[in-house]
């Protein structure tokens, strides 16, 4: 492939890479500006993407429903799965007080082998192969978008080759900036993220918009599970490859802001697109640099860029920390 | 003298009530997925899971011990790295590192004398996985770049590196694995196989005992020690105090490097017949320290007694297949149980007060009240006073 029809490629590409980036990581903004730590984003994924790959598998199975009608309903069962799994850790890290970080992580723990067991049940029980991946046909490529993707240039780059989710992701993208920056419930959240005892000071009820924070954080990160799973495989197994993580270092490099995050998915998609597709990819097939080398690129190119770029840590102040009102 | 021998084992017995209600929370929940697959074997399951590597004697112990070997390095590592208040989920890439690097001097440098030959690949390891933390460490302390994100980055380029490294060098292309280490790269068994006949049993256990001690002692008894924990808990303080907070950083993520780093080399040099593979998964090792570290409340020695167990109930996981339940129920298990443990903190205030009370009443019955007293006045009166 060479020129233009290496660059539609690319970006076609990059959007499945960047888009779960984008939407988990705009998750974990939720939650961290609102004085939540969220590093079960892995977890939330994998569930998520279980609950909805798992609706799609049955639809098939039993053809009762497909095309995108099917992806857009499971679209939402990934949501609510996801937010009903971050329920927990919402328990632990405002009602419990309890260490975030350890929630998080036994969040991440339990959901890879809940997901394996759930996948060999359903597998074993509806198509009498127990394996723990669970298969779906990918129907649900739109190949040409009426009319937009006739442009000429932006009609290949962004409309062809893409999912629908792709655009709601985008959309996500809009309403959350929004939500963050142009309403009352948006500065509340980021209140209680900064100095939670001065929101409280003046009535804000901070458990309940941390509760808010972390169920939105669940519901993206489900969403971000299935938007992972549906271009880049055929099945669910049992694993979202690290993406919760990588979404975290998304959330940093885009210092907490939904338009930096946004740059920051897109360059880190970029940058896995680069190493995925080196091989097809003329003019890097022909260097004599090894595939390894290449799948190093996006961690080090991130290293790199964080280095000169975390200076001056935007980071909520009061992330991490269990809200008590007798603190000063 | 006593009555502070009494007070010491009260507060660990208080330290400890709370993993303990966990773990009985984590079976809890066992026994109900059991039950909810199969009712009829569920009691015989939970039999199992509980007589973990017990059930098939000192050869499953050994079984257990060499499952605990690794996860309590990394553990280790985890756990000192909280300690001085860093977050190394890089455990993993300094595993990798360190496993690599003994299986290399294991490998290739068959020139050295056989009788030191393995200590020399454990070295490697160490200074492999010292090497893996010292970057974020670097970073973190000169650059102020979060140790999450560049320990989560750290291993992907790890795990990927390795994978060159042993494709370039001891590739075993048939099997797309590491070549056998030399015999005399093998840790020595040093009798242990007397006792516990199980046939991947090596002198590793007793080597990660021997690091449970030595961070032991430098955290709880140096000078050294005492700084970095006092950087952990407060920065800002431990600047005040003279305290080189940076300098701290960097060693405190080097050392927790070198330990997940020994951790690697203690696996891969048991002459259990395991060789690296070739493949684009993090070593799941780094993670398992991290559940090992939380579960010992990153104490040296707890996280010595979570490494066993969590091994243990493996064990117990891999003879459930003979019931036809799935291994994957202990993984929950474990994750139920660390949950839980993460409401230690209120759990600890409950019991502390409950104690506390106690020991009020009794001293305003015996009139005697030192020691009790000032520890009330830790507890109460900050909560409410300040609210308005």
């Amino acid at each position: 492939m060479r020129g233009l029809e290496l660059l539609y490629f690319l970006v076609q590409q990059m959007m499945y890479f960047s888009m779960p980036l984008l939407i988990v990581a705009l998750g974990g903004l939720f939650s961290e500006r609102s004085g939540v730590v969220n590093i079960a984003l892995e977890g939330i994924m994998v569930i998520g993407a279980l609950a909805s790959v798992l609706f799609i598998f049955l639809m098939q199975q039993f053809s009762i429903l497909s095309g995108n009608g099917l992806l857009l309903i499971a679209f939402l069962i990934a949501a609510v799965a996801g937010t009903l799994y971050s329920l927990l850790h919402a328990y632990a890290a405002i009602n419990m007080k309890a260490n975030q970080v350890i929630s998080g992580t036994a969040l991440n723990l339990a959901s890879t082998p809940f997901a394996v067991f759930i996948g060999r049940l359903a597998t074993g029980t509806v198509i009498g192969r127990t394996v723990q991946q669970i298969p779906f046909k990918n129907q649900f490529r739109i190949t040409k978008v009426p009319v937009l993707g006739d442009i000429p240039f932006m009609g290949p780059l962004f409309f062809q080759n893409t999912y629908i989710t792709t655009y709601l992701c985008i959309l996500i993208l809009l309403i959350s900036w929004i939500i963050l920056y142009k309403t009352k419930f948006g500065l509340r959240l980021r209140a209680c993220g900064e100095h939670p005892q001065a929101a409280d000071s003046v009535g804000i009820n901070v458990y309940r918009i941390r509760y808010a924070g972390v169920m939105i954080s669940g519901a993206l990160a489900g969403i971000g599970g299935l938007v992972f799973v549906i271009p880049t495989s055929t099945n669910f197994n049992a694993s979202v490859a690290g993406y919760g993580f990588l979404a975290l270092a998304v959330l940093i490099f885009g210092q907490w802001k939904p338009w930096r995050v946004f740059a920051a998915a897109i360059f880190f998609g970029f940058m896995k697109t680069i190493s995925a597709s080196s091989s097809s990819i003329a003019i890097l097939a022909q260097l004599p640099i090894s595939s390894e080398v290449y799948k190093m690129i996006p961690y080090i190119a991130t290293l790199i860029i964080l280095v000169f770029s975390s200076k001056n840590s935007q980071a909520p102040r009061a992330a991490g920390q269990p809200y008590d009102q007798g603190a000063r | 003298m006593l009555a502070m021998k009494k007070n010491r084992l009260a507060q660990a017995v208080v330290a400890f009530l709370p993993s303990f209600f966990a773990i009985l929370a984590g079976f809890l929940l066992g026994f109900v997925i059991l039950l909810a697959v199969n009712p009829s074997q569920a009691i015989q399951g939970i039999g199992i899971i509980l007589k973990g590597g017990l059930n098939k004697g000192m050869s499953g112990m050994g079984q257990v011990l060499y499952f605990a070997t690794p996860i309590i390095m990394t553990g280790l590592a985890v756990g000192f790295a909280f300690k001085t208040g860093l977050f190394n989920i890089g455990a993993s890439g300094q595993f990798t590192m360190g496993a690599f690097a003994a299986i290399y001097v294991g490998v290739v440098m068959k020139f050295l004398p056989p009788a030191i030959h393995w200590f020399v690949a454990i070295l490697a390891s160490m200074v492999a996985g010292a090497i893996w933390g010292f970057l974020p460490g670097l970073l973190k302390a000169t650059r102020n770049v979060n140790e999450v994100i560049t320990s989560i980055m750290m291993n992907y380029i790890g795990m990927s590196a390795v994978n060159m490294m042993v494709r370039a060098t001891v590739y075993n292309k048939l099997k797309n694995e590491s070549l056998p280490v030399a015999s005399a790269a093998n840790i020595p068994k040093w009798g242990l196989q007397e006792i516990f006949p199980y046939p991947s049993m090596s002198g590793g256990i007793l080597i990660a005992v021997l690091c449970v001690i030595i961070v032991y002692i430098v955290l709880e008894k140096t000078t050294f020690g005492y700084e970095l924990k006092a950087c952990g808990f407060n920065r800002d303080a431990g600047l005040y105090a003279g305290i080189q907070a940076k300098r701290n950083m960097i060693y405190s993520m080097m050392i927790s490097g070198a330990l997940a780093g020994i951790g690697g080399g203690l696996l891969y040099l048991s002459g259990s017949g395991k060789y690296m593979k070739v493949i684009d998964v993090i070593a799941t090792e780094g993670f398992d320290g991290i559940s090992v570290a939380l579960l010992g409340l990153s104490h040296p020695i707890g996280v010595l007694f979570a490494g066993v167990f969590i091994a243990y109930i493996k064990v117990g996981g891999f003879n459930l297949q003979l019931l036809n339940y799935d291994q994957e129920v202990i993984n929950i298990i474990t994750a139920a149980i660390i949950y839980f443990s993460a409401f230690a903190l209120l759990f600890k205030t409950k019991i502390q007060s409950i104690v506390t009370r106690n020991a009020v009443q009794k001293n305003e019955a015996s009139n005697t009240m030192q020691d009790e007293s000032t520890m009330e006045s830790e507890e109460r009166p900050m909560k409410e006073g300040d609210s308005q």
